[in-house]
């Protein structure tokens, strides 16, 4: 176990950091890059605290979609190629709501202010 | 000034003097962009008469080095922009292409037109209030002139239907390995929605927001020719409402700026064919999954440690973006 402060909290407050002190101090090119760079370390804060609870949610429906067991990579590889193969389709039960309920989690994590994850929320 | 910018102005005031309308020489040369594919550089050209804002496109480097391979050469480039410009598409026109004995590599020389690509600003800014509500009819005029290019008049260019384009992308994605059922999903509905190929024509293969130069009274030009193609043309109606290019604007579907009716009303008055809106959705459908696609090939061009910059990683993350534009498409929920 490690000690604090916890990882999320570090990434937290070096975001934070990039924003109020360093940002202002940039310009052009770099500026921008370092814009990048604190929503990629905001896209990190959010997996930690989003990630651990949906990778187990995913997981628990992805076996109940295929009827086995495995890792999430494993059951992820397997609906792909059930999907390929023809076996899993937009009319095979509990799709729909699996993939949408995983890429909701997706863009939770990656890009909360994307316009079509705000339409899927109700938000817009 | 670097030893490179340097051998570069030398060598375009020599060639601008000599070979395209006698100017007097050149000045103010700056670098605008620089891709792994393409440098632009802007200068203005020394005349009698002041000077002429010039835009230079060429190879990175000067040199002839491999692009992207789906990318056409600048020459071609080049005379692609001359043939839309007889077609009545707006473009800047062309005022010379560099040859071997010129020495600085494949490229061209335009017309620098004034007005705005940044796409938020197009879509925000109070300066294109008037022309917003034009734009997507101007589109649809334009690609209509854009796909009356004789094909007969055309240089080679790579053949890319719809299956074509699948089989290109699958590809790509089989590659990488990283497993997305989503993507597995639209592969598999385009493979069993794939239209017909009666009618084949020139693609610009880019048209989109941010590759439109616009000004206050509308359109001005078409840039960025290097992903064009022979086609579906279709598919650059398609990719216009990418929700990816709408910036935001999620129910402005044609770049964040109109409505699909009057992109196709605009298209069928300025000489195209009827448009069928079902085969604009399944160019809509791939063009959303080829956007995905390459935000992953961005992400493995980090990976493989050819590019490590922040920008090039992140961008991975956004291919989920498209995830949600596909489920929207494929699977809305009611």
């Amino acid at each position: 176990m490690q000690d604090m402060p916890k990882s999320s909290e570090i990434v937290e407050v070096v975001s934070e950091f990039m924003r109020q002190h360093v940002l202002p101090q940039l310009q052009g090119h770099t500026a921008f890059h370092a814009l990048v760079a604190a929503n990629a370390l905001d896209i990190v804060k959010r997996e930690l605290a989003i990630a651990p609870e949906a990778n187990e949610a995913e997981k628990a429906r992805l076996e109940k979609l295929l009827g086995r067991e495995g890792t999430l990579e494993e059951l992820n590889r397997l609906l792909c190629a059930r999907i390929e193969a023809g076996d899993v389709t937009v009319e095979t039960p509990g799709l729909a709501d699996h993939l949408w309920e995983t890429t909701l989690t997706k863009l939770a994590i990656d890009q909360p202010k994307y316009s079509g994850y705000r339409r899927a929320k109700g938000e817009i | 000034m670097s030893k490179g910018e340097e051998e570069l102005a030398q060598g375009l005031a020599r060639v601008m003097g000599q070979k395209a309308g006698a100017l007097k020489g050149i000045e103010n040369l700056n670098r605008l962009s620089g891709g792994a594919s393409q440098e632009t550089w802007a200068f203005d050209g020394i005349t009698a008469d002041g000077p002429l804002p010039l835009i230079l496109r060429r190879a990175p480097g000067g040199t002839a080095a491999s692009k992207r391979e789906t990318a056409v050469p600048l020459a071609t480039e080049a005379a692609l922009i001359r043939l839309a410009e007889k077609a009545g598409v707006p473009v800047p026109p062309v005022r010379y292409v560099l040859d071997e004995e010129d020495g600085l590599g494949p490229g061209f020389v335009m017309d620098r037109v004034e007005g705005e690509t940044i796409a938020r600003k197009i879509l925000r800014d109070d300066a294109y209030k008037a022309a917003r509500p034009k734009l997507a009819r101007q589109c649809g005029e334009i690609l209509a002139k854009l796909h009356s290019v004789p094909m007969d008049t055309l240089p080679e260019l790579r053949h890319s239907p719809a299956a074509a384009e699948i089989k290109q992308y699958w590809e790509t994605y089989k590659t990488h390995g990283h497993p997305h059922p989503v993507f597995e999903l639209a592969f598999k509905w385009l493979r069993d929605n794939v239209p017909a190929e009666d009618r084949i024509t020139l693609v610009h293969g880019d048209f989109r927001n941010g590759n439109l130069m616009i000004g206050e009274d509308g359109v001005r030009a078409v840039l960025d020719w290097e992903l064009a193609h022979t086609g579906d043309p279709m598919e650059d109606l398609g990719w216009i409402c990418v929700n990816s290019w709408r910036f935001g604007n999620i129910d402005q579907p044609v770049g964040g700026f109109g409505q699909r009716e009057e992109m196709f009303a605009g298209y069928e008055a300025a000489g195209g064919p009827p448009v069928d809106p079902e085969r604009v959705r399944f160019w809509e459908i791939l063009g959303t999954l080829k956007w995905g696609i390459m935000c992953t090939l961005m992400y493995e061009a980090f990976k493989t440690g050819m590019d490590r910059s922040v920008e090039r990683a992140a961008i991975g993350r956004r291919s989920s973006e498209t995830e949600i534009d596909l489920l929207h498409l494929l699977l809305p929920r009611s």
